[in-house]
């Protein structure tokens, strides 16, 4: 029953095509229909997951082209990474989409964010199913095109179109280099299906050449650093597309990326180093900023960085399993984390938490699961983010560096730290500015109910409750035993409520502890966190003005130099022709006088000539 | 058996003759006339798409004839897999514009004369395979897009005129010569194109080298290729929108054609002692254009510019010596015609409403264009080479194809990705995003006959991105056949 899997991404194109080309006319069943065909793909997902389990796989629908004379087929992957990735996608897309209902109601481009939002799903499951490079760049390109579309949805806001514009720019110069690594690899292995990745041995360097360059791709999608700086301003778009699309499930196809090629990572500890060591410095940089900022979506977009960052830490440091199911768990609780952001905004009209406080009261369901989410990501005992997190402190602190180690620790630090911050100041104390907060709708709470239950349990199955389920299934049947560390977990829970208390400590018993003096001290710091390390600034002086520099010197020089030698010949024909002209002075006279010029001169030389012969 | 080729050519050239003949005030009369003429050729090539044998890499629906006994020239034409996607491409665009001129209110008549006259030249240049009726009919084009240019177009367009006229003559007189040479050196003297094909690689090197300089230079201003592209933003901006979509569309190919036709099939030793230089003009025309594109400020020069960068991809393939290369090449000069046809059909739609093309006078335009906004989105995102639109795949080619022979510069031009990707997305965002610009309040959006013209365009940009064999099949035959060769 594998051989529907290509239906899967067909149907939400399906809803995509229909809601472009009648999506006026359909205004409010728009909704509808995006949500039904994504439905559908979930239960496809459940029927490949079943054939999976007994023993199908892998297929191809025919050639798309040739490519240095071989076949580059419309293939589909059929695995336990694949099949894994299908179901998260499809059930966060699917629940996102009906929180949408309520979240977009009275848009004036409903029926348009339903379209691309359904695109979005399609580009991601074909990008998911994608057997070879060529289709996966192919839909690679396209959840980034959705990407760009839905961050400028308001396109109205200066901001959004150019969060957008930024968007797509720095995820191209990570999709370049992920370009130049698989041509790179079409002509040392000669193949670009992921399927015969495995067979490759050696360690040529051009291998890890390539698995460095596809990395780059990685980074710019999964906004890694350095190529990290276009998330957070992609929070211009719609809350719930930031939940779907930039915490749940785009941003997370880097990581699924290098998971999907890890056979070439392996053959190199270089390739691992770079992985590892890139997921750590992004984990902790963005952990760091998102101490610091006051706007409720940034927070969140920073501990998005963070935690893909985690993961290609996870990966990295050989923990393959751990780090796709870190993925698993925080597209649960990340996106149940924007919903609940998503239903306060839609309630307070703001998204500064400086504004907000004491919602709890007022918003009940958002307020209790938005509690859950942020247990689940600081990774309290026994939801979802403790299990899969400790999973990766596990593979870090088994095969990694201690430096690794000790940076996904500090990032645990201060992921609950922030989180609890983020809770303390929204949900609880007084309100801070006059607001009329309400509970949302019921389209929006009951799919944060059902991300809730998910962010709760999800873990169990890569617990050791459930015998490692999840790692057996991932690995496909060999190995996945992970040698618990009773240190390893003691650590993670120590550091998951130390960040908590001391947020409790700084906001609700509100920061008396620490003397001034010292926050004065480090009121640089503070500056530079809020700054977010001057990056932005950093690349705009260094790399955006620059280059326009130089285009507009390019433009100066094609006119003046390239275009001045056209013109400059033109002219210098032109010259000749005035010298020449002065020879055709009209007058016989001066014709006549060089004509018997001529002849004297003819005559003389024909003396001359008869002279010298004899 | 019916002659489709000559009908193809001669179609335009007697609408163009009625044209003469019809009453001069009768205006629309003459538009009818032209758009049957454009219309029947668009009908033929597509005929002949559906009859191509795309197996048979021999020259097909040939027609023959002795012309000039005196100098060995015959009436000699055909098509194979390297001219048949060129020849519908030609008819489309031509259909295309044509319905497109519907707006031109001064000297109607003259106008649809000299565009038939145009159209004959262009067919011609594609199907004829005796290189003096080839130089012929490349004469040809140049005479009526001269006048269409010099005085339909802007306020720059005598200047303009008069550099297309001289640039593309200059290089014509090269060809000329070269020609001459060419047809003296072959032994027995022939202007066959397919016998020389076999002949011509059998020269002495340097003389292949020198002819292959000859026609490069004819060729290579035609294409553009950097350096001798200057004359084509000029020659845009002035030009009237539907003669810029030929010019962008048809024109520039017919210099790549040159270079699959003749420069290397002929003189395949000088073409592969060249092959470096050729991929280093073609990246820096990838690199160069798309920088020089980013920073326009006027609408039109800006997509001109940008087909700078993409013929830069048509030279980089054709340098790779490869089949992939090859096909990359030719698939991108079809795509690029293609879009690019449609961006300046764009262009002109705005220009009509706003007699502007300053990028900083529009903004916000999505509000309340927002069909305008999915057609120039769409052309947008298949000229940045979006995988799933058609220019993606003509530019993969070409660069997997170019990656085989030269790596280091083929990394260099992926650069140019990026740099195209900006400009586009930042014209987007000054012309469709932002607030609405007040100046832009009361236009209106795209009307039905301009619809008609960018839906066939469109529809093709997406079948061959999600089906490029649909294109590639006629081709790759041809170059196949082409490629073993070398």
């Amino acid at each position: 029953m594998v051989k529907v899997a290509h239906l899967i991404p067909l149907f939400p194109f399906l809803a995509f095509a229909v809601n472009i080309f009648f999506g006026r006319r359909l205004r409010e069943a728009s909704a509808l229909i995006s949500i039904i065909a994504c439905g559908i793909s979930a239960v496809l997902s459940l029927v490949v997951f079943q054939g999976l389990q007994a023993g199908e796989g892998s297929y191809s629908l025919g050639t798309w082209l040739f490519l240095n004379g071989k076949p580059l087929n419309f293939g589909v992957t059929v695995d336990a990474l694949s099949v894994m990735m299908l179901l998260v996608v499809t059930v966060v897309a699917t629940l996102i989409k009906i929180y949408s209902v309520g979240y977009m109601h009275g848009d004036l481009r409903y029926s348009r964010y339903f379209a691309y939002i359904s695109l979005f799903t399609a580009s991601m499951l074909g990008l998911v199913l994608a057997d070879n490079f060529v289709m996966l760049y192919i839909f690679w390109e396209g959840v980034g095109l959705c990407s760009y579309l839905l961050i400028a949805f308001w396109f109205e806001r200066p901001a959004a179109a150019k969060a957008g514009l930024k968007a797509f720019i720095t995820t191209r110069i990570g999709d370049t280099g992920l370009l130049i690594g698989i041509l790179l690899l079409l002509f040392s292995t000669q193949t670009l299906y992921f399927s015969e990745l495995k067979n490759i041995a050696g360690d040529d360097w051009i291998l890890t050449l390539a698995a460095i360059l596809i990395f780059m791709g990685a980074v710019g999608k999964s906004a890694q650093f350095p190529l990290h700086v276009w998330l957070p301003d992609a929070m211009e778009g719609p809350t719930a597309v930031s939940a779907l699309i930039h915490a749940a499930t785009m941003v997370a196809a880097g990581v699924y990326l290098v998971a999907r090629t890890y056979a070439l990572f392996i053959l190199h500890p270089l390739c691992l180093e770079i992985v590892a060591l890139i997921g750590g410095i992004s984990a902790l940089l963005a952990a760091s900023i998102a101490t610091v900022n006051n706007d409720i979506k940034r927070v969140l977009a920073y501990s998005t960085i963070s935690q893909l960052g985690l993961m290609m830490l996870g990966l990295g440091v050989g923990g393959y399993a751990a780090g796709t199911f870190h993925l698993m768990t925080h597209a649960f609780f990340k996106a149940l984390l924007f919903l609940c952001a998503g239903s306060v905004i839609h309630s307070v009209h703001t998204q500064d938490i400086q504004k907000m406080g004491g919602l709890l009261s007022k918003m009940k369901v958002t307020g209790a699961t938005f509690i859950i989410g942020t247990l689940a990501i600081a990774g309290v005992p026994p939801l979802s983010g403790f299990w899969s997190k400790d999973e990766i402190l596990t593979a870090a602190w088994h095969n990694g560096s201690p430096v690794l180690f000790w940076l996904a620790v500090a990032t645990s630090f201060l992921t609950a730290f922030y989180m609890a911050r983020l809770i303390f100041l929204v949900l609880f104390g007084k309100p801070r500015s006059e607001m009329h907060p309400s509970e949302s709708p019921k389209t929006m709470t009951v799919p944060l109910i059902i991300l809730a239950v998910f962010a709760v349990f999800a873990g169990f199955i890569g617990s050791p409750l459930m015998h490692h389920a999840f790692q057996e299934f991932i690995n496909e049947g060999h190995g996945g035993e992970v040698v618990a560390s009773g240190f390893v977990i003691g650590l993670s829970i120590a550091v998951s409520l130390a960040g908590i208390g001391l947020a409790y400590l700084f906001y609700v018993l509100n920061n008396k502890i620490v003397p001034s003096g010292i926050r004065a001290q480090f009121a640089w710091l503070h500056q530079l966190l809020l700054n977010k390390y001057y990056i932005d600034e950093i690349y705009d002086a260094v790399f955006v003005r620059p280059c326009m520099r130089f285009c507009d010197f390019l433009f100066k020089f094609d006119a003046v130099v390239v275009d001045g030698l056209v013109n400059g010949a033109g002219a210098a024909v032109r010259a000749v022709s005035q010298v020449l002209r002065w020879v055709q002075t009209g007058l016989v006279q001066n014709y006549l006088l060089v004509q018997v010029l001529g002849v004297i001169l003819f005559v003389l030389t024909l003396l001359g000539k008869l002279c010298f012969r004899f | 058996m019916f002659p489709l080729l000559s009908s193809l050519i001669f179609f335009p050239l007697v609408g163009a003759l009625l044209i003469l003949f019809l009453p001069k005030k009768n205006e629309s009369l003459m538009k009818w006339v032209a758009l049957a003429a454009t219309g029947a050729v668009l009908v033929l090539s597509i005929l002949l798409l559906t009859q191509f044998n795309y197996h048979n890499v021999q020259m097909q629906f040939v027609e023959n004839a002795v012309w000039i006994p005196q100098i060995n020239a015959w009436y000699f034409l055909g098509v194979d897999g390297l001219s048949v996607a060129l020849v519908f491409l030609t008819a489309l665009l031509g259909f295309i514009a044509c319905v497109a001129s519907w707006g031109i209110a001064q000297r109607v008549k003259e106008y649809f004369v000299l565009y038939l006259l145009l159209m004959t030249g262009m067919t011609g240049t594609f199907i004829a395979l005796d290189l003096f009726l080839f130089y012929i009919f490349w004469e040809v084009v140049l005479i009526p897009m001269y006048f269409l240019i010099g005085i339909w177009g802007g306020p720059r367009r005598e200047y303009a005129a008069i550099k297309f006229f001289l640039y593309t003559l200059a290089g014509s007189v090269l060809m000329l010569v070269a020609i001459l040479v060419t047809y003296f050196t072959a032994n027995p003297h022939t202007l066959n194109m397919v016998e020389l094909a076999k002949v011509a690689p059998a020269f002495d090197f340097h003389l292949q080298v020198v002819l292959f300089l000859a026609f490069f230079v004819a060729f290579a201003i035609k294409v553009p290729v950097f350096p001798f592209h200057t004359w084509l933003p000029d020659a845009h901006v002035e030009a009237p929108t539907p003669i810029s979509v030929l010019l962008a569309g048809v024109l520039l190919k017919m210099g790549g054609y040159g270079f699959f036709r003749i420069c290397f099939p002929f003189f395949k030793d000088a073409a592969h002692y060249f092959a470096l230089p050729l991929a280093v003009l073609g990246v820096i025309g990838i690199v160069y254009g798309a920088c020089v594109a980013m920073a326009q400020t006027d609408f039109k020069k800006m997509i001109a510019y940008s087909s700078v960068s993409h013929m830069g991809f048509v030279m980089l393939g054709l340098a790779s010596l490869s089949a992939t290369g090859f096909n990359g090449a030719l698939l991108e000069m079809f795509n690029h015609g293609v879009i690019t046809g449609g961006m300046f059909l764009l262009v002109g739609v705005l220009y009509d409403r706003a007699h502007t093309r300053e990028l900083s006078q529009f903004g916000g335009l999505s509000a309340n264009l927002p069909v305008y906004a999915f057609f120039l989105t769409i052309c947008s995102l298949a000229s940045l080479g979006l995988p799933g639109l058609s220019g993606f795949v003509g530019e993969l080619l070409s660069l997997v194809g170019g990656f085989g022979a030269f790596p280091r510069l083929t990394i260099v031009a992926t650069f140019g990705l990026i740099i195209t990707a900006g400009y586009f997305l930042y014209m987007l965002q000054r012309v469709l995003l932002g607030p609405l610009n007040l100046n832009c309040a009361k236009y209106s959006d795209m009307n039905g006959r301009e619809i008609f013209t960018l839906v066939p365009l469109v529809v093709i940009t997406v079948v061959v991105g999600i089906f490029p064999n649909t294109v590639l099949k006629f081709q790759a035959a041809a170059i196949q056949a082409l490629v073993s060769s070398f």
